[in-house]
Formats: C-alpha cells, structure tokens, sequence
C-alpha cells in the first residue's frame, strides 16, 4: 500500500507573524518558513507505517511556489520515498485555497492510487481546517480526521480521533483520508546523513496546469487586519490582594 | 437568503455551539435547522422553539446515529437544493462535516467566521488570531462554519419552527463508528463556562493538576483547561486543550497558572473579558496579555488561594 502526504509550507511556529501596513497580508518576507507541524506528525506517522511493513511507499505532495521543494526536503530526510512539487507562480498571494489543493489532491491520487492519505489536520496559516475532509469528498472516500491514532490491518484502517468531547474511534475502508492531531506521534528529526542522502531522491516538478486544475481563488480577501490589541494589565503583590480582586469580579463570594 | 444549520445534539440535548450559529445565520436571512440523527424526535421539538427559526428539517435514521459525515454530507447537499448557505459552528463536528459539504457543492468553505459584514462578507481569524481577514465569497452558494464565542447564542424559547421529516436515502458506506471516550464532568463545559482555570506543564504531573487546579476550580465554580504541554504531557485528557488547534473560550474569567503564553495558547483564550496569570517568571509572555498578574510559585500561590476563597 503507497502512502501519500501532503506537506505545505508555513511561516514557522515559533515567528510571531506581522500584518503588512497596508492590510493585504502578512508578511512573509524574510521570515522563517517550515513545514506545517501537522504535515511534519503526518509525514512521520507515514514512514512509522512503512517501518512496520504496512506501507510499501510514502510519496509526499506540495503545492506552492518553487520554494516548496525545501518543504519536499525536509520530508524527503525524515524518510518519504519521492515528491512532487505542483509549482504556482510567486505572485498567487499566499497559497492556494483549500478547494484547489483537494482538487490537485484527488488528481495526485487518482495517478498514484494509495491506499491512505494523511494530511494534516489544519495548516497553522490560514487555519482552514477543511482540505482533509474536501479530499475525501472528491474522491468518495471515508474520513478519519484529527488522529491520535492509527491502526491498519488488513483492508480496513481504524482511526481514534480527538472530539470536543475526548476521544472516539471510526473503522475505515481503505482507501481512506486521515488527518492528523496533535498527539498521533512525535516527529523525528532528520539525521545529517539522511538530509545528504534525500538530495537525491526523486522529486518530480509539476504544475497545476498539468492536471487540469484552475486554482483561481473562490475567497477574495478585501483586507487583513491586526486584531484588536490587549493590554497588559496590573500586577498584584499577594494573594490576599487577588483574592479582592476576584471578588470585584464577583466570581468570588 | 434561505440558510441551513446543522444543529449539534448530545443525549437528547441541543448544544449550545448551535445556538450562536443560528445567530450567525440570522445576519443573512431565513433560518431553516437540520437534525439529523437517531430518535431525535425530542432534539426536533427543542430545536424548533429557538427564537427566530422558520423551518426544522428532521433526519431520523440509525444512519445519522454518530454524525458521521459520510452520512450526513450527502444528506446535507440534497437540502442544498432549496437553501443558499450552509451553517455548522466550528465544533470537531461541524469541522468535520461542513468542509466535506463544501467540496460536493464545489463551494469554498469560509471557516470559523467571527462576524457577518455583508451578503458574502465574513472576518475570520487566520496565523493563530494574529491577523484578521476580511473575506468575501464568490461561489454561487455559502458554506460557512462559526465561531461560538464570537456570536451571541440565540433564544432557546420562543420559536415556532414547523417540524418536517426528510425522507432522503441515507448512504455513507465505508465508515463505521466503533466507540467513544467522553469525559464526563460534573463542571460547566468549557466552551460555555464563566469561568475557566487552566493548567500548564508547570503543574508538572497528573496528580499535582488535580490537587492543586482542581479546588480552585471548585471554589470558583469554573471549567477545567490546558495548554498543550500539559496535555501532551498526559496531565489531563486532550478535550481540555485551550488554544489554536484546541478548544477556543471566552469565558468572563480566565485563570492561567504555571502557562508561558505561547500564540498557540493565546489565541483560544485572549477574547476572555478578564484574564488572570499566576507564573514564577515576571517576563512570560502570558503577562503581556493578562489584566492581573501575579508572579510565584503556584505550588504556595494556589493552595493559599484556595482556603481564601
Ligand atoms: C502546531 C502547533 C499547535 C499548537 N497548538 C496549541 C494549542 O492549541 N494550545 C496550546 O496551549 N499550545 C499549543 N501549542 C504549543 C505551544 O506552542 C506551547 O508549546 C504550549 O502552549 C506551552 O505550554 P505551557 O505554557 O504549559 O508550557 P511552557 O511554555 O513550558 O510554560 C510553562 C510556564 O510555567 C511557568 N512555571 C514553571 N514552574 C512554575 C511554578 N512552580 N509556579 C509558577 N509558574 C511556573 C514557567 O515560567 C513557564 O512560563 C501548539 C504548538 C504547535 C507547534
Ligand atoms: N498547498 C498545500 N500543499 C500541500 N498540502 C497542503 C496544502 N494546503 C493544505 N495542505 C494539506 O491540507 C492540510 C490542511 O490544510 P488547511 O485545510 O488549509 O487547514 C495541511 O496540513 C496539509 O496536509
């Protein structure tokens, strides 16, 4: 069974992103990009997969500007088989919506016919959370979204997912998309030798154009602004004094 | 505009994220609900006395038992026929079941709207909260998920909405529910709780989270939460997860103790009306962000608070 993972690349968690002044964007000039930690638990989760024997191939997809084959690398070290880079020029705004990307996805998939795919759940810039389940629609196919775990055996995948309200577990066909959460696994890192041997694996260079896909965008976005800014408050000495506080509050009788 | 939203049920009883969709949905115009499920004949009636609801549209079929949105997709895209958007709150359900309406309606999704700013216009938080964007769709028809904290929750009485059972063949094949965890909890819930106290890595294991966030949480009569150390940490399970990629609150009190105040962490709970951080280092960015500090040691801080209250 081939595995396909789909890994975009993100502004750093760890960069507190700006609002350009003139409110069309972030600014994502100069700032440090990496895969979408989602991406990095589903990549992981894939090769886990393969070392057990279960999965025979793990073939990693990005959709992005020419940068993106960094993103492609980096998966490529932790483990994934081959890439594929579906180019977009520079200038397309940020990224591709989600509605395209499912569309390129199920174009992908229907090329190289795996039997899981596992994106992430939520990529942490649009915060979308929709490409996942849009995949699944298209191709007809059942959803495990949110994964804390994941079991394949024989023709059926069983997925645990985190809801609102704990923890609850849906058994799958295969073929089937799966989206990550959090607590699945905790990513490796790639090891030196692994990030020389991934310069030459296959990646395959592509273009929306090749699969017949129009990545026009639906949304069109009027403006981006800062949110509303909080104050740091007032600092007290002691808990006697908290406690009068909460009490002003009236949460406290 | 004719509006569709999906009403979220547990155990014969509405949830409340349902509600604020409604007040969303009402922005754009006619309010119809969708109750889909197994013997929800009782989740009907009630969903039909919310103020302002036009029409209830009932699904009773075993096939709608979990929400499973192989089912209920399908069901939700023949509604569609005679409806111009589709409405979920930004729950894990309606996560995840309104994407997958979207893709069949060749719509694309507008998630977690925090207003209505027009026919088509919505804000929406993208980067963590960090950014607001102001977005506007061009697709023929609306999917839409919403943000509960950021809309009133619309009268439960009131209503005089006309029940009528959809006949529409259930299909869904390829998913089966096996089983669910739920916590259960005799504390308010977190998304709807006044207020909340909340834990971190600092409370540095499961015993420590109990003994010392616990009773206060009690004397206050607040929900339980965490930032993701502490849950990845396997302190307390994942629903109590407060942030990005966890639950969103905004409760009329927060209660941080032993959090840094990463962004992930700040953007679930930074709409709270008044937050409160207890953290030994002065300089934690949970500080930037709170209207009452105080700096030290929980393990002395939070106990002394405790007998005080
Ligand atoms: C993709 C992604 C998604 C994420 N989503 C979320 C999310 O939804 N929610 C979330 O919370 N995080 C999320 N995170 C994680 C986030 O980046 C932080 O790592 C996390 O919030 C840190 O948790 P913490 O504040 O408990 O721990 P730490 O950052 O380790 O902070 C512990 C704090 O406790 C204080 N402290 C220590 N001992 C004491 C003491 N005895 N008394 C008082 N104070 C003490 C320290 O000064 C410190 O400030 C996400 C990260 C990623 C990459
Ligand atoms: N441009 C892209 N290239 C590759 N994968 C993507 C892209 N956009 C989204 N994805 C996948 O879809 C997941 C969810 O993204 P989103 O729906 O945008 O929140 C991500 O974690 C990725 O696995």
């Amino acid at each position: 069974m081939k595995v396909l993972v789909p890994v975009k690349r993100v502004i750093d968690y760890n960069v507190k992103p700006r609002v350009k002044m003139d409110g069309t964007g972030v600014d994502l000039a100069n700032v440090k990009m990496s895969m979408n930690p989602f991406d990095e638990i589903a990549v992981e989760e894939a090769i886990r997969l393969k070392e057990k024997g279960v999965a025979t191939e793990v073939v990693v997809v990005s959709i992005g500007p020419a940068k993106a084959q960094e993103t492609c690398r980096t998966a490529l070290a932790m483990g994934a088989d081959r890439a594929i880079l579906i180019q977009t020029p520079d200038d397309v705004g940020s990224t591709v919506e989600p509605l395209a990307v499912a569309k390129l996805l199920k174009a992908v998939a229907d090329e190289e016919q795996p039997g899981l795919v596992i994106l992430g759940k939520q990529a942490i810039d649009d915060d979308s959370n929709q490409t996942g389940q849009m995949l699944a629609a298209l191709m007809g196919r059942p959803q495990g979204t949110f994964a804390s775990k994941v079991e394949v055996s024989g023709d059926t995948v069983t997925v645990t997912r985190e809801v609102d309200g704990g923890l609850e577990t849906v058994a799958l066909a295969i073929p089937a998309i799966v989206t990550t959460d959090l607590r699945l696994n905790e990513p490796r890192y790639a090891s030196l030798p692994n990030i020389m041997k991934a310069k030459s694996k296959p990646l395959a260079a592509k273009t929306p154009a090749d699969y017949g896909v129009d990545i026009a965008p639906r949304l069109e976005t009027l403006k981006v602004s800062e949110p509303p800014k909080r104050s740091a408050g007032i600092k007290v000495a002691d808990v006697d004094e908290l406690v009068a506080k909460l009490k002003a509050l009236g949460v406290a009788a | 505009m004719k509006t569709l939203v999906w009403v979220e049920h547990e155990g014969g009883a509405l949830k409340d994220a349902t509600l604020s969709a409604v007040t969303a949905a009402a922005k754009l115009g006619e309010v119809h609900l969708l109750v889909a499920g197994e013997g929800v004949g009782g989740v009907a009636d009630a969903a039909s006395k919310i103020a302002g609801v036009g029409k209830v549209h009932v699904a009773d079929n075993a096939a709608y038992a979990h929400a499973l949105p192989e089912a209920v997709a399908p069901l939700v895209v023949e509604l569609m026929g005679h409806h111009d958007a589709f409405v979920a709150p930004a729950t894990s359900n309606g996560k995840n079941i309104a994407p997958r309406v979207a893709a069949l309606l060749d719509v694309m999704q507008v998630s977690d709207i925090l207003s209505v700013e027009g026919d088509k216009t919505f804000t929406r938080p993208i980067y963590a909260g960090n950014a607001i964007a102001t977005v506007k769709s061009n697709d023929a028809k609306l999917v839409i998920t919403v943000r509960g904290t950021a809309f009133e929750k619309a009268a439960a009485e009131g209503g005089s909405g006309a029940v009528e059972a959809v006949s529409a063949a259930a299909s869904g094949e390829g998913s089966k529910f096996v089983g669910a965890e739920i916590s259960k909890s005799e504390r308010p819930e977190l998304t709807s709780a006044k207020v909340i106290v909340s834990g971190g890595r600092a409370l540095a294991s499961s015993e420590n989270f109990h003994s010392v966030i616990e009773p206060l949480a009690d004397k206050l009569g607040a929900a339980v939460g965490a930032s993701r150390a502490a849950v990845d940490a396997g302190y307390v399970p994942n629903d109590y997860q407060v942030g990005q990629t966890g639950k969103i609150v905004a409760p009329e009190v927060y209660v941080a103790v032993g959090i840094s105040g990463a962004i992930q962490h700040l953007a679930g709970m930074k709409d709270s009306k008044t937050i409160i951080a207890i953290n030994k280092d002065e300089d934690a960015p949970i500080f930037q962000v709170a209207d009452i500090g105080l700096v030290g040691d929980l393990f002395t801080i939070v106990p002394e608070l405790t007998s005080k209250l």
